[in-house]
């Protein structure tokens, strides 16, 4: 009875703490929110919100509309260098936003390689890097979609004479058109709560959405019950998005195999071969641009100053104490046995999407501001948000794994009576160690990029990397900015590059 | 007749090698261990592989450089021969022209092969709303109304039940019969080969080892591995 409770334990406190998070988030929100009517909504709250559908729903059918063909070509053609695009095709997820975003300013900006010649501030620049982000995404979501298609049907297609407009209606587009509202949700949801394009792209209280309005509201206008009346309606739109999303499809879908490509008939001809390769190129013309200008602009750039030092130590120790975070939260929700237990798992670890940082920073303001001291407990606030953000990431590297050792081992264990923590010595640690590590690294990796948390609650000496980076733009030191987004753009690619390298290593 | 003059197919690092004939007509059963290369006997008759040398040729016309849609062939699959999307009738109807604009008479030709079939009733059902068989029953209608000389199967009634694979053989001979088709079928089942099949051949590594009338094959002990793979089947 003692070892059963002790075991479970853990099990029921991960989702107790980041529920009590969660509430700590809307609870305060909504009753601030509710407390003055409908007052706080406003002619400028309509706008904002007006702004962020806007320019959501826009980024998304941009980035379908270029990822959809990218992933139509990448499934059709095999070639040399498949692979390495389909790698490519994963960077701007895989890089800190705030890097990303030096690199779009190193070519569209003022002093870019195009001199300028594109309006980047306002609405023209976010969508640019929003398509930048997301339509790798798209395609590779797509792509996915289209490898799923059976064999069958390409032989069929093959012996029936599909022409190209035949294969897309009857077989690409019937594939596709299922996973399309998923993708074009998960985008819109990804585009709505995005913060650090938005901040530093947008132009002014014109170009604003929700996610940054609440920001401003929060640390310059220091007027929490206007920070409440957005937040309300970002808490709606995202937790509906981001529940309808998981509905049609989950948030949290494979990219493509990389194996295994399937054989297919038709795209061997010269026109067809040709059109593959004009839209790859488009693509690759959209993806290429501003991680070599970063490269090329940062290399020259570096500077290692005391003060870059400082926010790398910074950055750092928030980034292992995130990480400890969520493994610690991670690891009991993926180790839920029952059925009922892993669907509420599934969508516990979306919390911090559902809920987007900026309105949880509303409602823990909202509650420490009266009786602590909110800059004294930076460090924790930032830590704490950052373990929810990575939590998705690291449960679905954790889950598969914890429910595959627990398939292998349970009967047998339970017959030895291999329990508690002889369990966890003996069986669990050994046979987890390498997902486990790869979920920290993930919150590490998360933490190091984040420029989200540390905007909402950073102070002048809790300064980390992302920050930095951010301080140099905005003092007209934009080459060491990029130097230094070069700096944690290499950082951060080479950490997860050898973790996941290490972990898919055979023993 | 369907011709195979020292046809050479290599996968990773097993070479395959096909020689045989087959007459106009003929039911060949296609029996043999995994891994023998049945399918892939059948991949290269239909263009869906291309031997690295050797000739095929269909009723004296070399089928090299030609695409699975411009030989004289219908195949149908295991699993996946239907377009979930499309009704009942149209995934017949799309054996005729994939635009599916049909003139009167191809419409026509849909529902006989329809109630040929006995699906006339399911015609505007979804693939999904239909059972296995029926499934099945649609892929053949489709190359009832395709209407080519030769029929090749892969292994298509394998996830039916024994009384429904009778009725299904009983199908495709009765349109054997009536089309003049030349039938090759992979199966897992000997007794498949044994009911509905004129010839049977026993394939083993990449090679065709016997190819003979069935009863005739059932019975030869000196068959290289024949015995090894029909187990105690045979005494049974």
């Amino acid at each position: 009875m003692n070892a059963t409770l002790t075991a479970r334990a853990p099990a029921l406190l991960a989702p107790a703490v980041i529920l009590t998070a969660v509430a700590a988030g809307f609870l305060p929100v909504l009753w601030l929110g509710a407390a003055q009517g409908f007052s706080g909504f406003d002619p400028y709250l309509v706008r904002v919100l007006r702004f962020t559908l806007l320019q959501a729903g826009l980024s998304a059918l941009l980035s379908i509309l270029i990822g959809i063909p990218v992933a139509r070509a990448l499934a059709r053609q095999s070639f040399p260098g498949r692979a390495i695009i389909l790698r490519l095709l994963t960077l701007p997820m895989a890089l800190p936003a705030i890097v990303v975003i030096i690199g779009v300013i190193e070519v569209y900006g003022t002093r870019g390689w195009l001199g300028g010649a594109f309006g980047l501030y306002g609405l023209q620049g976010i969508l640019l890097a929003h398509v930048f982000f997301n339509f790798p995404l798209a395609a590779r979501l797509s792509l996915s979609a289209l490898e799923r298609i059976p064999p069958e049907s390409w032989k069929l297609a093959a012996q029936l004479d599909f022409g190209p407009r035949d294969i897309w209606r009857l077989i690409e587009w019937p594939q596709l058109r299922g996973s399309l509202p998923g993708i074009a949700l998960l985008i819109f949801l990804l585009c709505a709560s995005s913060f650090a394009i938005v901040l530093t792209l947008g132009g002014g209280p014109r170009a604003t959405t929700l996610e940054v309005a609440i920001y401003q509201s929060l640390r310059a206008d220091f007027d929490p019950p206007r920070a409440a009346a957005l937040a309300v309606v970002q808490l709606l739109l995202c937790a509906s998005l981001a529940i309808i999303a998981q509905r049609w499809g989950g948030l949290m879908t494979d990219g493509p195999t990389l194996r295994g490509i399937v054989i297919r008939y038709d795209g061997k001809t010269f026109t067809a071969r040709l059109a593959d390769a004009v839209v790859i190129g488009g693509g690759l013309l959209v993806l290429l641009p501003p991680l070599l200008a970063l490269t090329v602009s940062g290399a020259g750039n570096i500077v290692v100053s005391t003060e870059l030092l400082r926010a790398a130590a910074t950055s750092l120790m928030l980034g292992l104490a995130t990480a400890a975070v969520t493994l610690l939260l991670a690891w009991p929700l993926a180790a839920a046995r029952s059925e009922t237990w892993r669907k509420a798992s599934g969508l516990i670890v979306l919390s911090g999407w559902i809920m987007p940082p900026a309105v949880l920073a509303t409602g823990w303001f909202i509650l420490l501001s009266g009786h602590a001291d909110v800059s004294g407990l930076a460090p924790f606030l930032v830590i704490a948000m950052n373990g929810l953000m990575a939590l998705p990431f690291a449960y679905q590297i954790a889950a598969p794994a914890v429910a595959q050792s627990a398939a292998r081992h349970d009967r047998l264990c339970a017959g030895l009576g291999i329990e508690g923590f002889n369990r966890l010595r003996l069986i669990d640690l050994a046979v987890l160690r390498k997902p486990l590590a790869l979920a920290l690294v993930m919150g590490f990796v998360m933490s190091l990029g984040d420029l989200t948390a540390i905007s909402l609650f950073g102070t002048q000496d809790l300064l980390t990397f992302p920050a930095l980076i951010y301080r140099q733009m905005g003092t007209y030191r934009i080459d060491e900015a990029v130097g230094s987004a070069l700096l944690l753009g290499i950082f951060v690619l080479a950490l997860t590059t050898l973790a996941e390298r290490w972990s898919s290593a055979r023993d | 007749m369907i011709r195979l003059e020292q046809v050479v197919f290599k996968y990773e690092d097993m070479t395959m090698s096909f020689d045989a004939e087959i007459a106009d007509g003929c039911f060949l059963a296609i029996i043999g261990p995994s891994g023998a290369g049945k399918s892939t006997l059948l991949n290269l008759i239909a263009g869906y592989e291309t031997p690295s040398s050797g000739r095929i040729s269909i009723n004296g016309l070399d089928m090299a450089g030609l695409g699975p849609h411009q030989r004289p062939v219908s195949m149908i699959f295991q699993d996946n021969n239907v377009f979930a999307h499309l009704d009942v009738w149209q995934n017949v109807a799309i054996g005729i022209a994939p635009s599916l604009r049909l003139s009167g008479t191809q419409r026509l030709s849909v529902d006989n092969a329809l109630a040929k079939v006995g699906l006339a009733a399911l015609a505007k059902r979804k693939p999904g709303e239909v059972s296995g068989g029926e499934r099945q029953r649609i892929a053949i209608a489709r190359a009832l109304v395709r209407d080519r000389p030769v029929l090749l199967l892969d292994e298509p009634f394998a996830a039916l039940g024994p009384a429904l694979r009778r009725d299904m053989l009983d199908l495709v001979k009765a349109m054997q019969v009536e089309h003049k088709l030349t039938v090759l079928m992979v199966s897992h089942q000997p007794e498949d080969a044994q009911y509905a099949a004129s010839h049977t051949a026993f394939l083993s590594a990449g090679r065709i080892v016997a190819l003979k009338p069935t009863a005739e094959l059932f019975a030869s002990p000196d068959v290289a591995g024949l015995g090894e793979y029909l187990g105690d089947w045979r005494s049974a």
